[in-house]
């Protein structure tokens, strides 16, 4: 039966079983591999995308969940890497092997469309679904508020 | 063979001696047999513009990296020494995956010894290259080469007018004879515009969108999505099983059984469903009925296993070391101080789990392998498939984390024999159940400690007894290890002066598959001596700093127990002045708010030396991390901020280690199964990690490691400095600080 959603702005309509995860929809149905398999449990947050703009893990969202809503994957946030928050993350060199980079970057879109200010404590809360074994936490932080003063001056010069 | 092969190789087998204890030298002399002839072949001197270095008429250059990225940085640290000898603007450089060809690449990557190990090799294949193309430039203008001079991707002859591209010159300097790598002529270190700087990684841009292909991403036409039900008992093989529902599932392709193969690194074979994809396959797997044989391993659990460590410490080991009489000078020691030390397995859980991609057709084979060991993939591959090694085409991806368990090859044995059978393209993929409970794990140990003080507080006798399942012992055929040449010498090498100096080593028998995780035996030989050394210390009413620095004691050189032959001697003065730099950016001995307390550590690990202030709180059952403050000499950092990444990075993962890492045992199979009840450290608990690079003219030595060991035993020391109690298992549990 088909599915259908918008993705990234566009409408897509997929025939899978329905109660297969988003995750493997986007990743083995739609070949859209940016989003990552970790875990399988909502455990770690490598696999969160935006559902009608709040994050959620789509490695237990069953893709019948989401007919007619709007998914954002990494691939949405920008061509080419343009989006603040993936701004900030290459001036902060957060990557280390990159595979939760994904999952930690759309976290903290989500985050900075809720609070566009976050405090270290805000941040915490945010971020704390969104395992790196890497250890890159510390520049994930910094990367945070320097996208938050990225987009603050955005809006300054738009004003 | 030309000289420079020769150079090439010992250069290789340096690196192999240094990172090597377990996981260069013990993989390669002692598994080299099956696994890793490839690796170690002589090699001859390749033309750089066949193997490093693609210039295209345009003037783009295209460095090409022989090892594997995992996210320690080699795919921008190693094109940088490149990039400095040929004088290139780094901005405009290109880098890609090498193929994977042993006869000319040393794949192989762990032991952090890829920067060690190619420093050389890089340098003289950048300059050779360099040479060739002022040669090339002296020759179209028909003037000296000592007029020539490389520049930014380019000869300039005089004024700017003469300034011939790499592109424009590619084509005649290739086919110039290469100039002999003992004495091409290598840059002035005072000239370097590109080593020695602050570099963001290459490949970061991909990371932060999403296009980065790592193993798990690789996508070909026509492929099919693998799981494999494996025996939860380890060494259990497939009795009989019934795939009549797994069938019955939508998407479900092929299901059939594989083989146990390997040794060292194995596989114990199991069932395996293929579909149209992952999805499919996982709930193919859940359908299966299976009857496994669950073998010998079935009994044992991690409370046999401390009891074969009680029982195994109750006796004398075997001697490792010893020197004077510690026996004698502990029976009539004034000061004597005991402790014992233990640890479990722990997991490496990379984010991204296992996978492996293969297509076998008959005249050849392609594969897609996030692996540290490419080449050890190809010739399993090409043996499973039986086509010659240079028929297999081994792409090595982007790896989702490493830590040493991408170094094994158990999941490309599995992914050839699925692909073998199936003949179409085939993705193995693991679950992080089968990750977590299907891995090789940093092997549990025990230890006890004796130490005497004599009158003046000087170490009079330091005893060590320890025994453990080993990883060297995985890969002898009857299941035994030299502890004198094994991972167990490590902690046979230790920087404290004392006239009476004992250690022993006794095997502890398990079936629990082990391998190196993140720094190997240094992760708890680390924790050991940096702990003991701390309690000697409290016990002389000492400051562990200055204890620290009496028992090291003059500046000289100590030989490396665990290689004498070709070990880098430990250099105490560098060692001296990690621990004062970072104790001296920590402002240790200042006050600190309340409640708040300091602890130190100092070690030598992979040629490296790292020293780790750690400010710690405890409150109600709980230990918090305010702060770490790191000084490391690594030699000349090629990429500072490389350096200092992997040393915030070796801190978490150190930090796991003391607050989290466990893998249980109990019927022979793993408790533990993701995220839930294994725990990584999570952002709220990462402390401020301040990095000190000592900016050293030394030689580049291991990074992607040394800071781990540091972590915990500076950790458990502040804890002491806060609370009285010791730490003396890990990871810590709330009523050892209660």
């Amino acid at each position: 039966m088909a599915t259908s959603f918008t993705l990234n702005g566009k409408a897509q309509s997929v025939d899978v079983s329905p109660d297969m995860p988003l995750l493997w929809v986007l990743r083995d149905t739609l070949n859209m591999t940016g989003t990552k398999f970790g875990c399988g449990m909502a455990l770690c947050g490598a696999c969160t995308v935006h559902i009608n703009g709040e994050a959620t893990r789509s490695c237990i969202t069953p893709v019948s969940s989401v007919a007619g809503k709007k998914i954002t994957t990494i691939e949405g946030l920008s061509a080419d890497g343009s989006h603040p928050v993936q701004q900030a993350w290459m001036e902060e060199d957060v990557p280390q092997c990159g595979y939760c980079q994904s999952g930690q970057i759309m976290s903290a879109v989500a985050l900075l469309s809720k609070k566009p200010n976050p405090t270290d404590t805000d941040i915490d809360d945010a971020m704390s679904g969104n395992i790196c074994r890497c250890g890159t936490y510390q520049r994930i932080r910094k990367a945070i508020h320097r996208a938050a003063s990225m987009q603050a001056g955005k809006a300054k010069s738009a004003a | 063979m030309t000289n420079a092969s020769v150079v090439n190789r010992r250069d290789f087998l340096k690196t192999g001696a240094a990172g090597g204890v377990a996981l260069v030298i013990g993989f390669h002399l002692s598994a080299s047999a099956f696994a890793d002839q490839a690796q170690e072949q002589e090699k001859k001197t390749p033309n750089p513009f066949d193997a490093w270095v693609r210039v295209a008429p345009d003037n783009n250059v295209t460095l090409i990296l022989g090892k594997s990225e995992m996210g320690q940085g080699i795919m921008t640290a190693l094109p940088m020494i490149l990039a400095e000898e040929l004088c290139l603007d780094w901005k405009r450089v290109k880098i890609e995956q090498a193929p994977t060809n042993p006869k000319i690449y040393d794949h192989g990557t762990g032991g952090s010894g890829s920067v060690s190990g190619s420093w050389l090799p890089m340098r003289r294949a950048g300059a050779a290259a360099r040479e060739m193309f002022v040669s090339a430039a002296a020759a179209r203008w028909n003037v000296s080469r000592d007029t020539c001079k490389a520049r930014d991707g380019g000869i300039l002859h005089g004024a700017r007018k003469n300034f011939l591209t790499y592109g424009e010159l590619v084509s005649d300097a290739a086919k110039l004879p290469v100039p002999d790598f003992n004495t091409v002529p290598l840059k002035n270190p005072n000239d370097f515009t590109i080593i020695g700087h602050d570099t963001r990684r290459f490949e970061g841009q991909g990371k932060a969108t999403g296009a980065a292909i790592f193993g798990l991403d690789s996508r070909v036409p026509g492929m099919l999505f693998a799981v494999i039900a494996r025996c939860p008992v380890f060494g259990g093989k497939v009795k009989s099983f019934d795939a009549t529902k797994t069938k019955a599932v939508p998407g479900v392709r092929d299901v059939f059984a594989i083989d146990p193969v390997g040794q060292g690194a194995f596989t114990a074979g199991g069932v395996a469903v293929l579909a149209d994809n992952s999805w499919a396959a996982i709930q193919g797997r859940k359908a299966l009925q299976i009857i496994w044989d669950e073998g010998p391993a079935a009994s044992e659990s991690s409370a046999s296993l401390r009891q074969q460590f009680l029982d195994n410490a109750a006796k004398p080991g075997k001697v490792v070391r010893n020197e004077g009489d510690a026996g004698a000078a502990l029976a009539e020691a004034t000061k004597k101080i005991e402790a014992i030390y233990e640890f479990p397995f722990a997991a490496h859980a990379t984010m991204e789990p296992m996978n492996c991609t293969v297509h076998i057709r008959s005249d050849g084979a392609e594969a897609w392998v996030p692996t540290q060991a490419p080449q050890w993939a190809q010739q399993i591959i090409a043996q499973t498939a039986k086509l010659p090694p240079e028929k297999v085409i081994v792409h090595t991806t982007l790896m989702g984390g490493g830590f040493g368990r991408r170094y094994q090859a158990d999941f490309v044995m599995e992914a050839a024999q699925v692909a073998k059978v199936s003949g179409k393209p085939v993705m193995v993929f693991w679950t992080r159940e089968d990750d977590m409970q299907h891995g090789f794990y940093r092997p549990a140990s025990y230890h006890h400690f004796s130490g005497a003080l004599d009158a003046k507080g000087n170490l009079a006798a330091w005893k060590h007894f320890q025994t453990s399942t080993s990883i060297e012992a995985m890969w002898n055929p009857k299941g035994e290890e030299n502890p004198e040449k094994s991972e167990f010498a490590t902690a046979a090498f230790i920087p404290y002066q004392t006239p009476n100096y004992r250690v022993e080593y006794t095997l502890a028998k398990s079936s629990v598959p082990r391998a190196w995780w993140r720094s190997v035996e240094h992760s708890t030989s680390g924790f050991v001596v940096e702990s003991f050394v701390d309690e000697l210390a409290a016990a002389a009413g000492a400051n562990p700093l200055e204890f620290r620095l009496r028992l090291i004691g003059e500046d000289r050189k100590i030989p490396d127990f665990t290689n004498l032959k070709e070990g880098k001697p430990l250099d105490t003065a560098r060692l001296k002045g990690v621990l004062r730099l970072a104790a001296e950016k920590a402002a240790w001995g200042k006050p600190l708010p309340k409640g708040v307390s300091r602890g130190i550590s100092g070690y030598y690990s992979f040629e490296s030396y790292t020293a780790a202030v750690v400010e710690v709180s405890v409150k109600d059952g709980a230990v918090k991390v305010h702060r770490i403050v790191y000084a490391v000499d690594c030699g000349r950092p090629i990429n500072p901020e490389g350096v200092r990444a992997q040393v915030e990075s070796a801190a978490i993962y150190g930090l796991s280690a003391a607050l989290h890492d466990a893998i249980t045992i109990n019927g022979g199979r793993v408790e533990q199964s993701n995220f839930h009840d294994y725990q990584m450290p999570r952002i709220a608990e990462t402390p401020k990690t301040e990095v000190h690079v000592v900016m050293s003219q030394e030689e580049p030595t291991g990074i992607g490691e040394p800071g781990l060991p540091v972590v915990a035993p500076a950790m458990c020391n502040a804890i002491f400095a806060a609370t009285g109690k010791r730490i003396r298992r890990l990871p810590i549990r709330a009523e050892d600080l209660a």
